[in-house]
């Protein structure tokens, strides 16, 4: 099992000019813990479309990047992107399923990968080029090469553990995240 | 999901309110379209299809296409969203990312559960959907005549991307036709 802001963090070091679409909740804070940046696209809400915003943007910009990092929980609501992802299959896309098998925003209740519902398998089936399931901190490196280099659509699930850990808030503002994350991609 | 565009030869009405939805799209620079399978958007549909310069996403849920669409502003295209009535109840949610962070959404809403539905199951989402859409912060404009399409969708579209607004154009069961249930 993996302590998830270690793990973030290895897949964000040297993180070039790397897209980020993080997942309301843990997702976010672990994506700002591993160090505030004008391409992270936090979100605060909208829970289920996270994957869905990773795609419109490989779509629109299919000379960079894009990673979609966010929970099972998230992931699950939003399962069906999955197979709108697997039919348009941008080799630019990859997601990381931080899966703790709960939902830890509100209370650490058990969530369906708990059961053994098995998101990579899923993944297989809408016909991405490549998914996994991860658990080893040495496996970090290789993901973040999947990342940078791998061609997609991509999932991976990260077994992360079940533990709560302190919350690192980045901006809330939407306009503000939203302004700042586009500037920063024209200007790259 | 049925084709009933293509169970018979279209009418000019049938086909001037979506060729001119599409010519806005062209001007304006719509590069993705979200859209749900439906009757009344398939000739729009197979328009975006055939369009090198659109990515068409079929959505498994409408609300996939909100997020769709704010990727696309995120990424520097504009992005557009076609949905039937029954579809804006599944979005309700998914919506506040559009208020939230200001992305401009035109949305086009083929209207059913009005003027001589034949099916009841429609009527209770068709009956609120504009004014779920008002809630939802749109600016709402409802199109019965395709005489007028054109124009309204012009400047809906312009206020949308001028100004970081939603904007749905809930095109009515008159415009669209009713459904034809033949046996």
């Amino acid at each position: 099992m993996l302590d998830r802001r270690d793990f973030v963090r290895r897949l964000l070091i040297d993180r070039g000019d790397l897209v980020v679409v993080s997942g309301l909740g843990a997702s976010t804070f672990d994506v700002a813990a591993a160090g505030d940046h004008p391409l992270n696209f936090y979100q605060w809400g909208a829970m289920g479309g996270t994957a869905m915003i990773g795609l419109g943007l490989a779509l629109a910009r299919p000379d960079r990047r894009v990673a979609v990092l966010t929970g099972d929980g998230d992931m699950l609501m939003g399962i069906g992107s999955l197979a709108t992802i697997g039919v348009k299959q941008p080799k630019n896309l990859a997601i990381v399923v931080l899966d703790n098998a709960h939902y830890g925003e509100t209370g650490m209740q058990e969530s369906h990968t708990k059961s053994g519902i098995d998101l990579p398998a899923m993944a297989l089936a809408c016909r991405f080029n490549h998914a996994r399931n991860v658990s080893r901190i040495e496996e970090a490196a290789a993901v973040r090469a999947l990342l940078h280099d791998g061609e997609g659509p991509i999932l991976v699930s990260a077994r992360i553990k079940e533990e709560d850990v302190p919350r690192v808030l980045p901006l809330r503002d939407g306009h503000a995240i939203k302004g700042r994350f586009i500037a920063a991609l024209n200007s790259a | 999901m049925t084709n009933g565009a293509a169970l018979h030869s279209l009418t000019h009405i049938e086909t001037a309110w979506p060729d001119a939805i599409f010519r806005q799209f062209r001007r304006v620079g719509i590069r993705q379209v979200g859209y749900v399978p439906d009757a009344g958007h398939s000739r729009l549909i197979a328009l975006c299809q055939a369009d090198p310069d659109i990515a068409d996403v079929v959505l498994t849920t409408e609300e996939e296409g909100v997020g769709l669409v704010a990727g696309a502003a995120l990424g520097g295209q504009r992005a557009a969203l076609l949905m039937q009535s029954s579809g804006v109840g599944n979005c309700i949610n998914m919506f506040s990312l559009l208020r939230n962070c200001g992305f401009a959404c035109p949305l086009f809403v083929t209207m059913r559960g009005e003027f001589g539905e034949f099916n009841p199951w429609q009527v209770p989402m068709g009956s609120i959907t504009a004014d779920v859409l008002r809630l939802c912060g749109f600016l709402t404009y409802r199109i019965d005549n395709a005489d007028d399409v054109d124009e309204i969708v012009g400047a809906g579209c312009d206020m949308a991307f001028d100004g970081n607004l939603q904007v749905a154009f809930l095109l009515s069961q008159r415009l669209i036709g009713r459904k034809q249930w033949t046996r």
